[in-house]
């Protein structure tokens, strides 16, 4: 069966997503334990230009699409080039990022090109001539380890920051353009226009996010600092019911026992003491980070990560830190 | 008896209980911090069908039984005991008096309205002297004419000030003590009804309890349930069911404090383990878990049984008696488990503890159920072993 | 206008889930099943263009799944779908997503479809691959993670709104359309009390695989499920400490990136 790999380069905003040197990482195991090359694939406007960007990854090969019909991301064109790519070419493996628009496309491609899928993937192996994959299920709560079978392009989408990225290093690759065949009559679903977000932040209930205040914000001026935080994430600003009762914030914003019950990927308490009625509100977010004055606060034995300190110290420095990750 | 619950049993639950636990919980504290009566919630209620359990569905009802309205019962009282109290007066007595007792008239007139639940239905018995007991009823109602005109007052009326419909026993005849009563359908706007004095209670602060007040109040004819004479009889053939709707209350509030109870052993650690780890709460849950499923198979049993038809008077007051003191150990011990913070308004517990108590006192005391219960166990053995 | 939703039979969300004692599968005694939530979504969707439509507009309910799933279709019933189509076959216990889309996308097209309703992933799987295996089966475009839809004036094209970093995005599709529906774009309505009676008496059409004319598994043995694996436990709060403050907020950074995986 076909053996090379082929690693699909998501643009957006005219670049190139970081995650692609995961892929490559990711196509290394697998040439590791079964030979072949790993090429790469680059499809929309400005895909020339970000192909010099990974150049030297040790890729045999880059494809660039650059066509108008595919300047902007549609799933049928998208997965029309890339199908068509991989059946003249005789790719055994399809890396792509486990990304809103790998997660789209990967699915389609598949389908097309009659492969099999593994979606979501943390971690890759090559065994006894197989590509084992392990992927969370049921929301995280497990996982499996999933191993393809049979004589089918095998298609991976790959959680970003989960495999160390590829260094750089290996020979200057060649960047070859490549024509798409797509045609507009196979474009039906078309992004018309994007909407840029209005102000305002998720409900708690809702947000992926949450940074949370307590009675230590002293003055509802001060949630400030907490926005700041919460909007690099498109999160919500929550509050303890003592911050609320003090009326720094408003009651929509309470989590706990007589507030919200929330359950978002990461919770940051920021000056708030950890009563059991504050808990009740939040104990099953996935991760929490409690930022406290007193180390002997309940918080601490409910959070993942702790930090001992003046929150009005630790939360801008934060939000400086990630927003240097995010960028 | 059937214990496991029926696929359509299933999907009613689920949808009760989502109701109850995303809607009714979001207004459920305030409501009862505020002791403001949440119209909006038996609008939606009304919707769903739950105001027209049992009534047929050619006045726009969904034609269940009692089970049904106990499942519903059970899951709304987990977490709003008073919301309970409308849903279950207005299914069990005022719909089914209208429904068995009502001429064509008065049917085709009021029950597409209350089904719905746009016409909330109330129940009005009580007077000062007139508890317990019935017959003591002295609210006068005078024949003239086409009508009636009925004077007196009614107390702790549930829903009173909400009511569209209101079920009123007055008496016709004083000479005769229990043949003398007679049921009538009044409506708000009759002349000569109004509202008295608001009742503050210790609990179930989200249902309204009122004084109605009746002078030279003008009832048509056409509004007596069933005929004159016949409201003792009304009044006592509504009981089995208010009493296994109370029952079903009781039995969600035991269930909404075990799961309080259990829940917060959980969280709560002193002495470096959680507490649901000491011996003394474990046992507490246990007895708690007993007493649950005890008073549960009585409550369905008295429920199937009235769905079947068979006379389940002593059964009903068996559940209400059983359901409603286990009500209120429950809510104790959960409290005690809760410790200091159980006692604030915080938790649900210090709401269900307050709301337990009067499921003890109204719709027939417990002291009235062991007597209906005694009444029918010496009458069988009389039966079994005639002496 | 047919208007065909998906659904799938799953544990409830807040179910504790457990490996079963041959590491074959997730312990299912004890387990309640629901609805899949985000389908939930997809039925409300459904329901709502029926009622906007009018007319002969019609919801049928598809359900791969065992013989239990037949509440939750009643569910979909009772909350307001017209019929349904429940596939179910003992081949069909675990079935790869591939297979899953195709069997679907047969008996839909067998039926006659419009458009298509569903969740954006299974909360069992969390695959999210059966839509585009149906869409490429079907020929027919796909919509992701729809946050908003509706029909243009003429009712001939769906416009569907996407949540995206950093803004909306507004697509307009051809029909037929799968469209899978993520949280926040509607409110899934209750199965009413009149709406759990009527569903008794609506049809629930079962269907084989040899009813669907397969004569075997259709992209069946492309993979296999080696090992299912138990979260790691969830250690104590790790504490961040440095003799300079930034420097520890640095590391939680670090951490919550690298460790966690949330940034």
């Amino acid at each position: 069966m076909a053996k090379d790999v082929l690693v699909f380069g998501e643009l957006r905003g005219g670049k190139v997503k970081k995650v692609i040197k995961e892929l490559i990482a990711a196509g290394k195991i697998i040439t590791d334990g079964n030979g072949g090359s790993i090429d790469a694939v680059l499809i929309g406007s400005g895909a020339e230009k970000e192909a010099e960007k990974i150049k030297s990854l040790g890729l045999r090969k880059i494809a660039v699409i650059d066509e108008e019909i595919l300047a902007n991301y549609s799933t049928e064109g998208y997965a029309g080039a890339l199908a068509g790519m991989i059946k003249e070419e005789g790719f055994g493996y399809i890396l792509l990022g486990a990304t809103a628009m790998g997660r789209d496309l990967g699915p389609r491609t598949a389908a097309k090109a009659d492969g099999v899928m593994f979606s979501d993937c943390v971690e890759l192996r090559f065994e006894e001539g197989k590509l084992i994959a392990r992927r969370p299920v049921y929301s995280g709560k497990l996982s499996i380890e999933i191993a393809a079978e049979g004589d089918y392009p095998v298609f991976v989408t790959i959680r970003p920051n989960n495999i160390s990225p590829a260094e750089t290093g290996g020979d200057s690759t060649e960047i070859v353009s490549r024509p798409s065949g797509v045609t507009q009559e196979m474009i039906r679903a078309i992004a018309k226009e994007i909407v840029p977000l209005a102000g305002g932040r998720p409900d708690v209930s809702e947000a992926d996010v949450i940074i949370s205040g307590g009675r230590a914000m002293k003055d509802a001026a001060n949630f400030k600092i907490l926005e700041d935080l919460a909007d690099l994430f498109g999160g919500a600003v929550g509050a303890s019911r003592a911050a609320v009762d003090a009326r720094f914030a408003e009651q929509p914003l309470q989590v706990g026992q007589t507030g919200k019950v929330v359950n978002p990927k990461l919770y940051i308490a920021c000056g708030i003491s950890g009563a059991i009625q504050h808990l009740a509100g939040m104990r099953t977010s996935k991760v929490i980070v409690a930022i406290n004055k007193d180390p002997n606060a309940p918080i601490f034995e409910k959070a993942h990560y702790g930090i001992v300190g003046d929150l009005f110290e630790i939360v801008p420095i934060l939000t400086e830190e990630i927003k240097k990750l995010l960028n | 008896m059937q214990l496991r619950l029926s696929e359509e049993e299933r999907m009613i639950q689920k949808t009760i209980r989502d109701f109850a636990r995303k809607d009714l919980a979001a207004v459920a504290d305030q409501a009862n911090l505020d002791a403001v009566f949440q119209d909006e919630i038996y609008r939606k209620l009304g919707e769903l069908g739950f105001m027209g359990v049992t009534v047929p569905e050619e006045y726009g009802g969904v034609d269940l039984g009692t089970f049904c309205l106990t499942l519903a019962l059970e899951e709304i009282s987990m977490v709003c005991p008073a919301t309970a109290i409308a849903v279950s007066v207005h299914n069990e007595l005022a719909n089914s008096i209208v429904l068995r007792y009502g001429s064509d008239a008065v049917k085709n007139k009021f029950l597409p309205a209350m089904a719905s639940g746009r016409s909330i239905g109330v129940y009005a018995i009580t007077e000062t002297e007139a508890g317990s007991d019935v017959s003591a009823i002295r609210m006068s109602a005078v024949r003239e004419g086409d009508e009636y005109i009925l004077n007196g007052n009614k107390i702790f009326i549930s829903t009173g000030d909400k009511a569209g419909v209101i079920i009123v026993v007055a008496r016709t005849n004083a000479d005769d003590r229990t043949g003398g009563l007679t049921a009538f359908l009044v409506e708000p706007n009759f002349p000569g009804f109004s509202i008295g004095k608001t009742e503050h209670k210790m609990g179930m602060k989200a249902s309204t309890t009122v004084e109605l007040v009746f002078e030279d109040c003008r009832v048509p004819a056409g509004n007596v349930l069933g005929s004159p004479g016949m409201g003792m009889k009304i009044a006592l053939g509504a009981l089995d069911g208010g009493r296994i709707g109370i029952a079903s209350q009781a039995l969600g509030i035991a269930q909404g404090a075990m799961d309080s109870a259990v829940l917060f052993a959980r969280e709560r650690s002193q002495f470096g383990q959680r507490i649901i780890d000491f011996q003394g709460t474990k046992w507490k849950i246990a007895d708690m878990a007993v007493k649950l499923d005890a008073a549960r198979l009585l409550v369905y049993r008295a429920a199937r049984m009235k769905d079947a038809g068979e006379q389940c008077s002593k059964e009903a007051s068996m559940a209400k008696l059983y359901a409603t003191r286990i009500a209120n150990e429950i809510a104790y011990e959960s409290m005690q488990i809760h410790g200091g913070v159980g006692y604030t308004e915080e938790f649900r517990i210090e709401r269900l503890f307050r709301d337990a108590r009067v499921t003890e006192i109204y719709e027939g005391t417990s002291e009235i159920q062991r007597l209906v219960i005694a009444k029918k166990v010496i009458e069988e053995y009389e039966q079994a072993y005639p002496s | 206008m047919k208007i065909i939703v998906l659904l799938k039979r799953v544990p409830d969300t807040e179910a504790k889930i457990l490996i079963n004692q041959e590491g074959t599968g997730i312990r299912k005694d004890g387990v309640k099943f629901v609805i899949n939530t985000y389908d939930e979504y997809g039925i409300e969707e459904g329901l709502k263009l029926k009622e906007k439509l009018g007319g002969d507009s019609k919801v049928t309910v598809f359900c791969l799944g065992p013989e239990e799933s037949t509440e939750v279709i009643r569910t979909a019933l009772a909350m307001g779908a017209d019929d349904a189509v429940h596939i179910c076959d003992p081949a069909l216990e675990s079935p790869a997503p591939f297979t899953t889309s195709a069997v679907l996308a047969k008996a839909i097209k067998d039926e006659g479809f419009d458009i298509i309703f569903c969740g954006k992933q299974g909360i069992d799987d969390d695959t999210a691959q059966v839509q585009g295996g149906i869409a490429e089966a079907l020929g027919i475009p796909q919509v992701n993670i729809a946050s908003s839809f509706e029909l243009s004036e003429d009712g001939s094209r769906a416009l569907i709104g996407r949540r995206i970093e950093g803004g909306n995005e507004k697509i307009e599709s051809a029909l037929p359309v799968i469209v899978t529906c993520d949280k926040g774009i509607n409110e899934p309505r209750y199965a009413s009390l009149p709406g759990i009676m009527k569903a008794k008496k609506k049809e629930i059409r079962t269907r084989t695989l040899a009813d669907l004319g397969f004569d075997e598994m259709p992209a069946a043995g492309r993979s296999k499920i080696l090992k299912w694996l138990p979260l790691p436990k969830g250690g104590e709060c790790r504490m961040v400490e440095a003799e300079e403050v930034s420097d520890a907020v640095k590391e939680l950074a670090r951490l919550l990136r690298e460790e966690a995986k949330i940034i």
